[in-house]
């Protein structure tokens, strides 16, 4: 049922009063900033902020632009005005999927398809194969590990290079390592990150809500989550829809960066020397502000010298797509430009600490041209961080 | 099913009668919104009070498996009319996404068929076809599905009675497993009772 551009407008209110979009005095720094106008000259940040406080919903429908954000919030960090950029577009968009808009599903729409069937209630899936005798988890306790899309990623991105499976397994690792011996799920859900940052919010909400009563019944008092976009989700996102949650959300890195200086995680042994340098996923850095805990874990590792790309920290550049949805040649440019970015750095590595920044800035690598030119490998924080444990 | 009755016609034989197992599907929500035609609605059974009929999607290559299918036909030989088929140019082109796709819609169980490794019209279709269905094999185990509701086969042109014997295996061994649990994933419709903040709803 199409509702009018009234109820649009309506809807859009509560966003447009929290965003703070109405104080929008049209610089066009947003647009400036944005690594997506960079390239795509039909993309504007400011055009479409200005076309939603305006009310103009029903043109937006058929918009593509809609879908072209990658809700790195890159545009935040420069706005004048203070706008908070990604409650608009999610408000947007939320709005605009309900008349029927929708954004171009990657990867034929796979990843979208695993997270709608995970919202099945009677679905007993099969997702802990990977860990391995090596590793100590265990039923009920206080820490739970969350693990994410991580074993369903890895069948599905396996010619980008990424592992996410090995990440989750060094992050398993190195909490063993630090004397924590984590819960996993055998039935976690997706967190919902991609379904909400793409207006779905119905099915957004089945998945957190069968995720909270599982971390509930599991007796969690706190939760680790390695990937940027869980932990996002989990921390920011769960409590805004459900209220106050029974444990604490915390990420990988801050727990490590705390153990390495408690002394409880200690690294060692003869390792190759080695220069890295950090990608800030848009989750973990401008969207949480962790700028500082992947950074005290890379240089506490021993043959590991870290150094910086000029733009990182809040400056940091997106890995191109959000969400699994429009990835474009202008996603290339972007990844590709950022890779080259970093190896201009010198470094023999880029080290991230997100699964889907390393899936999409792999599958960039993937280009042979590319390859060769660089000849640059991408690496999860804790597979790194793992690999040089004692 | 959509239209059980005509299907059933039209394959000359009525596949509910032939039910053994299979929990009833009456009563089970229909998977409506959405549903794309291939998967269709259940509805409880018009035909076969209340037996489960097995909603099958079948990918069949246009070179191979679908003038065998096309064979049958015309020879006349008897096949469950529970598959929707899909013709598409290479089983090479099934991408997971595909059979995530069906399965979410609802089907009970999704049948990938190309051609020989041999008789591949492209040369390396029927090759890439298997590598993909590989890795929707491992998505649906990840997924805690019965490795059953998938399925993979290479049936040339010439092969219209392995075709019917693929459809009729295929079909009884959906029915021992009954419905997916999948019905309704997308409706939109299912709770979990006690979870937090379901208050807020």
């Amino acid at each position: 049922m199409a509702t009018s551009e009234l109820d649009l407008l309506k809807e859009l209110g509560d966003a447009i009063r929290e965003s703070r979009a109405r104080f929008c005095y049209e610089c066009g720094k947003c647009t400036g900033v944005c690594p997506v106008a960079r390239y795509d000259n039909g993309f504007s940040p400011r055009s479409l902020l200005v076309r939603a406080v305006r009310g103009e919903g029903e043109r937006l429908v058929d918009d593509v632009n809609v879908w072209s954000c990658l809700t790195c919030k890159l545009c935040d960090t420069r706005c004048p005005a203070g706008i908070d950029y990604g409650i608009l577009t999610k408000a947007v968009r939320a709005v605009v999927r309900r008349e029927g808009g929708e954004g171009t599903c990657t990867h034929g729409g796979a990843v979208q398809s695993l997270t709608k069937i995970m919202t099945a209630r009677k679905l007993k899936q099969d997702r802990l194969e990977w860990v391995d005798g090596s590793m100590k988890t265990k039923k009920s306790g206080d820490t739970v590990f969350f693990v994410g899309c991580a074993p369903y990623f890895e069948v599905l991105f396996e010619e980008t290079g990424a592992s996410p499976l090995d990440a989750a397994r060094g992050a398993v690792r190195l909490l063993n390592a630090a004397g924590v011996t984590p819960v996993l799920l055998p039935n976690e859900r997706c967190c919902g990150h991609d379904l909400l940052w793409n207006g779905d919010v119905e099915n957004f909400r089945m998945l957190a809500r069968q995720n909270l009563a599982m971390l509930e019944e599991s007796g969690a008092k706190r939760v680790i989550v390695a990937c940027p976009e869980g932990y996002a989700t989990l921390r920011n996102d769960y409590p805004a829809h459900f209220g106050e949650l029974p444990f604490e959300v915390i990420h990988l890195t801050e727990f490590l960066a705390e153990a390495i200086e408690g002394g409880e995680l200690e690294f060692g042994g003869a390792a190759e020397e080695t220069v890295v340098t950090y990608q800030d996923p848009c989750r973990l850095g401008r969207h949480m502000g962790i700028y500082d805990a992947p950074r005290r874990v890379i240089e506490a590792l021993p043959g590991v010298t870290l150094v910086e790309m000029p733009r990182s920290r809040e400056r940091g550049i997106c890995c191109g797509v959000g969400g699994f949805q429009n990835c474009t040649s202008f996603s290339k440019m972007i990844q590709a430009a950022r890779l080259r970015e970093a190896k201009a750095t010198g470094a023999d590595a880029l080290v991230t600490a997100c699964p889907k920044c390393e899936i999409h800035l792999g599958c960039a690598l993937s280009d042979p041209a590319l390859s060769d030119e660089l000849g640059l490998r991408i690496v999860d924080v804790a597979v790194l961080a793992a690999s040089r444990l004692a | 099913m959509a239209s059980a009755g005509s299907a059933e016609s039209a394959a000359g034989k009525s596949a509910a009668g032939e039910s053994a197992a299979g929990k009833s599907a009456a009563g089970e929500s229909a998977a409506g919104k959405g549903v794309g035609a291939a998967v269709g609605k259940r509805e409880g059974g018009a035909s076969a009070a209340g037996a489960f009929e097995p909603r099958v999607v079948a990918f069949a290559c246009n070179w191979c498996s679908y003038p065998a299918a096309d064979a049958a036909g015309i020879n006349k030989m008897q096949y469950p009319p529970n598959a929707r088929i899909i013709r598409v140019m290479c089983a090479g082109r099934i991408h997971p996404a595909f059979v995530l796709k069906a399965l979410e819609l609802g089907a009970d169980g999704v049948l990938v068929s190309g051609c020989h490794f041999a008789d591949c019209h492209y040369l390396f279709g029927a090759k890439r076809a298997s590598e993909q269905f590989e890795k929707t094999a491992k998505l649906v185990h990840l997924l805690g599905l019965e490795p059953e509701r998938v399925r993979f086969e290479m049936i040339s042109a010439a092969e219209a009675p392995k075709f019917v014997r693929v459809m009729h295996e295929f079909v009884d061994d959906l029915r021992k497993l009954g419905p997916t649990p999948l019905d309704g994933a997308e409706q939109g419709e299912l709770e979990v009772p006690g979870a937090v903040g379901d208050e807020h709803t």
